[in-house]
């Protein structure tokens, strides 16, 4: 039986950590030297009934008292700078990073690859490529960890968080709910297992071929009934969900927001929470009317559409001139799916130019 | 100056066994307004309900021996950890400095006859009391399994235990801690003897009036969520539940805003209490006063800054978890300080290691560790890391347990001559600190290590690896248990037994050593007046005339 002090290192961003640990592993050290060592001295020394000289002249006191709360604060400075600087890296996941869903109920981790495979608290991951994965729940607030990862983060209901590593050494290890989410939480573990890259891609192919997210998403989409007010004919004004991922969405009342998950999410499900500025909040809630996975391949497709092209349409040119740049994002258009009739002329709702904030993906006309 | 009549001057006639303990009815305790005995009943109580808590904390550690489920259910097991977790916090550590120490002394060191509102003192305590009960009646009829923080929305809308009427009893419980509060903060400002000016009271004092702001301050928030939670679980408000547009992360926020200032709550009493032990048996001025003083205060107000450190997973922006990191790293500072001044009042001093003294170095060396392990959660990419694993475990506990717990056993025995009129055996009071210090770091050290080894906290079953470490703490917990026994057991025992205590036999310095022991009904017989700072212990010359001077330096300055 062997007792490491430091789990595996099974990702590019675990050893990142463990840098910063050992670090403060060494400082600490250092601190408890020179707290617990003149301790222990002058104990010893300056016990009672023991004959030294205890006289002494209170001389540079007040030098003393600003030593030892200047260096305490530089110290303190260097050490969160190197606990943040990993933390940042941490939380941006490059862009061309795979995209995995994870949906978390009480008790089981629900895990959908993006070419559509579906595993329960089992996670597959190539190894050296970088993966985010997004996340949810369906219940209660849980919490994604996987040590040798080093990496946690909670899983909320009604909302969306990530998380991302670069898997670097081929292995299976544990995944744990680190959030208490109920009688079975300890029970809510699984294995993660790392891969290299072409078994992964061969392991994909193995079991039931699910459909992917995208088309999946592109399916519920129509059943859902998206298609009726936000393509096509604007019998309905609705907004234009074309290259609406990524960019800045004008709203009631003079603000924006930035068109993440969050606001897509949020968008489907309390469609009241921020109305798009020049729209009538028609939208109803689909909440109870589809579940995590539907939701976040819903999600997925509109990320597909025309991502950072705000206007153009899908399937063809025929744009009509509206893009959207600047604080013009309030000309929208209705979404263009390809095997619908072309879409109309431009929807202009009132022309007001959009409240403050530069858009993303746009430059200004 | 402006004192109330309580302070002024006037002459008690002195009465052969007027002491605060004399009389024996019932009705003499529970309708009493004498801090003094509002302080044991206090005492008691705290005691009751540490005893509850340990018990359950010694079943979580026995089911932990093996990776399986093998005593209890896992239902069971989660009860047993909410139950530990809300009787300790809100029962036990933050009401014990506060409302036994600071009830019993803080009038004394002033030099007061009771605290500025006796009555609403009682009260406190009796709402203390009905709070505790309605929380051990929640826990007798079914009991809780959300965990001590009531994180929603399993709180509100999923678990099936008794989670109103367990939040009732908190609540309840928290306008004790608000009255106390309020009662000790203008305690100290109105009811201070002639001459004690704010710079010549002792650091107990300043540690007490700093917990009083938190709990002031940081106890209506906690009374506010917790009325939202219930109202979210009986009416379904829609505050904290996503699917009607609530934030469940809001309820952290407001948990948080007050759950970490408590933390503070629990260890500045403590702080003040090593700060008098130190001088007291280092027979030396505290060195650096003010700054020890004007750390407390500095550690209270930056208190409210930092909650959000303990939600850096929680999906908070990434630039708040920047702002609450540094924050984080700025309430090091001033503790760092203390550590620091009281290590330097060691230098020459001539140090006796009697129990109190004990326990105040076991209280340097684990607040220590915890105030190191606090940098490691600070920072960011590895509290990401460690966040609900072991090692916070360990790192709250050696803050709870090993500062607060160890500061209110020091103050309890260095007081407890005062407080009964009896000493308890030293012997075997040295044999207890020792036996605590070495119990609490096995317990609570290997929880650093599977912690950073990825052992999720608040698990039943866990994966085999951790075994040999979870078998290093329960061991380690039953010496803890032997620890607290001890002191239980000859505390009792001196009651009757032990030697009359003098009126001040540690030769301390402070206003609380003038009087008797036990103190009379009224603490003096005549309000001292102060004349001169805190601790002013005698000033050792040349090595054999050290006993031969009093207790001024040659030119007359403190030292």
């Amino acid at each position: 039986m062997t007792f490491p002090l430091f789990p595996e290192q099974a990702s590019l961003g675990a050893r990142e950590v463990d840098y910063v640990m050992l670090w403060l592993i060494g400082i600490s050290c250092f601190f408890l030297l020179v707290t617990a060592g003149p301790i222990a001295f002058f104990c010893f020394r300056y016990r009672r009934g023991n004959q030294v000289n205890r006289v002494h002249i209170r001389k540079g006191a007040l030098a003393l008292e600003f030593t030892w709360t200047i260096i305490p604060i530089f110290v303190a400075l260097g050490l969160f700078g190197l606990g943040a600087s990993a933390y940042f890296r941490q939380r941006h996941p490059p862009e061309e990073a795979m995209e995995l869903h994870v949906v978390g109920k009480q008790w089981m981790w629900k895990i959908q690859h993006p070419e559509g495979k579906r595993e329960i608290n089992e996670l597959h991951l190539p190894e050296g490529v970088a993966v985010k994965l997004l996340m949810t729940s369906e219940d209660v607030i849980h919490s994604f960890f996987v040590p040798s990862f080093r990496v946690k983060q909670d899983v909320l209901p009604g909302r969306y968080t990530t998380i991302w590593m670069v898997p670097s050494k081929p292995g299976s290890y544990h995944l744990f709910c680190a959030e208490f989410c109920g009688t079975s939480h300890s029970r809510m573990i699984g294995r993660v297992t790392i891969m290299p890259r072409a078994e992964y891609q061969a392991w994909l192919l193995t079991g039931e071929q699910g459909e992917s997210p995208v088309a999946a998403g592109a399916r519920l989409f129509r059943e859902l009934g998206c298609t009726g007010c936000h393509v096509g004919s604007p019998a309905v004004h609705a907004p234009n969900l074309n290259g609406l991922f990524g960019s800045v969405v004008p709203l009631e009342g003079g603000t924006t927001t930035l068109a993440d998950e969050r606001y897509l999410r949020d968008s489907i499900m309390l469609p009241n929470l921020q109305i798009v500025h020049g729209y009538e909040a028609l939208m109803p809630s689909y909440q109870g009317k589809v579940s995590e996975e539907e939701l976040m391949a819903v999600i997925t497709y509109l990320k597909t559409l025309g991502s950072g092209k705000r206007g153009e349409r899908i399937g063809g040119p025929g744009s009509a001139g509206a893009v959207e740049a600047g604080g013009e994002a309030a000309r929208v258009q209705p979404l263009h799916l390809d095997m619908r009739t072309p879409a109309p002329a431009v929807v202009q709702p009132d022309g007001a130019p959009a409240a403050g904030g530069p858009a993303k993906g746009g430059t200004p006309p | 100056m402006n004192h109330s009549e309580l302070t002024q001057p006037v002459d008690l006639p002195a009465r052969e066994n007027d002491s605060y303990l004399a009389k024996h009815t019932v009705r003499s305790w529970l309708l009493t307004t004498d801090h003094k005995r509002i302080a044991i009943l206090y005492l008691l109580s705290i005691l009751f309900f540490f005893l509850i808590a340990a018990i359950a904390a010694a079943i979580i550690r026995i089911e932990l021996v093996t990776p399986q489920e093998d005593l209890i259910g896992a239902d069971m097991y989660n009860r047993m950890f909410t139950l530990h977790g809300v009787l300790m916090v809100w029962f036990f550590l933050i009401p014990a400095a506060p409302t036994v120490l600071g009830n019993f002394i803080l009038p004394l060191m002033l030099g007061a006859r009771d605290v500025a509102f006796p009555r609403l003192n009682l009260l406190s305590w009796y709402l203390f009391i009905t709070g505790g009960m309605v929380s051990l009646y929640a826990i007798l009829v079914g009991g809780v399994d959300t965990g001590w923080t009531f994180y929603t929305p399993y709180s509100t809308t999923f678990t099936n235990g008794h989670l109103v009427t367990m939040v009732a009893g908190v609540f309840i419980a928290g306008f004790s801690s608000i009255l106390s509060g309020l009662n000790f903060i203008i305690t100290t400002h109105k009811l201070r003897a002639p001459g004690l000016t704010w710079f010549r009271l002792p650091l107990f004092v300043w540690g007490l009036y700093a917990t009083s702001i938190i709990l002031v301050l940081a106890t209506p928030v906690l009374a506010m969520v917790l009325v939202l939670i219930a109202a979210e679980r009986l009416w379904g408000i829609g505050i904290f539940d996503p699917a009607k547009g609530g934030d469940p992360v809001l309820f952290q926020h407001l948990f948080w805003f007050y759950s970490h200032p408590a933390v503070y709550i629990m260890i500045l009493p403590g702080m003040g209490v090593v700060s008098e032990l130190i001088p007291c048996f280092a027979r030396k001025r505290i060195f650096g006063y003010k700054f020890v003083a004007a750390a407390s205060v500095a550690i209270a107000v930056f208190s409210f800054l930092v909650w959000g450190h303990h939600m850096f997973v929680s999906s908070q922006s990434v630039y708040a978890g920047f702002m609450f990191s540094i924050l984080s790293y700025m309430v090091a500072v001033p503790s760092a300080i203390k550590v620091f001044n009281w290590t330097a009042t060691l230098y020459k001093g001539s140090i006796s290691f009697d129990t109190p003294m004990l326990y105040a170095l076991g209280f340097i060396g684990l607040f220590t560790m915890g105030g190191l392990t606090g940098l490691f959660v600070a920072a960011i990419a590895v509290d990401v890391h460690v966040t609900d694993t072991y090692f916070i475990v360990a790192h709250f506990h050696y803050i709870m347990v090993g500062g607060m717990v160890l500061g209110f056993m020091g103050g309890l025995h260095f007081w407890w001559p005062k407080i009964t009129g009896r000493m308890y055996p030293e012997a075997i009071g040295r044999l207890a600190a020792l036996v605590t210090f070495i119990g609490f770091n096995l317990t609570f050290f290997p929880q650093f290590v599977m912690g950073y080894l990825g052992m999720p906290r608040r698990y039943q079953v866990y994966p085999e690896e951790f075994q040999f470490y979870h078998i290093l703490s329960s061991a380690g917990a039953s010496i803890l248990g032997v620890g607290y026994l001890l002191p239980v057991i000859y505390f009792i025992w001196s009651l009757k037994h032990g030697p009359r205590a003098p009126d001040n036999p540690w030769s301390a310095t402070g206003l609380e050593w003038t009087t008797a022991s036990p103190p009379p009904v009224h603490n003096f017989h005549q309000i001292p007046v102060v004349v001169e700072e805190a601790y002013q212990y005698p000033v050792p010359a040349s090595p054999p005339l050290e006993a031969a001077l009093p207790g001024k330096s040659q030119k007359g300055e403190p030292l």
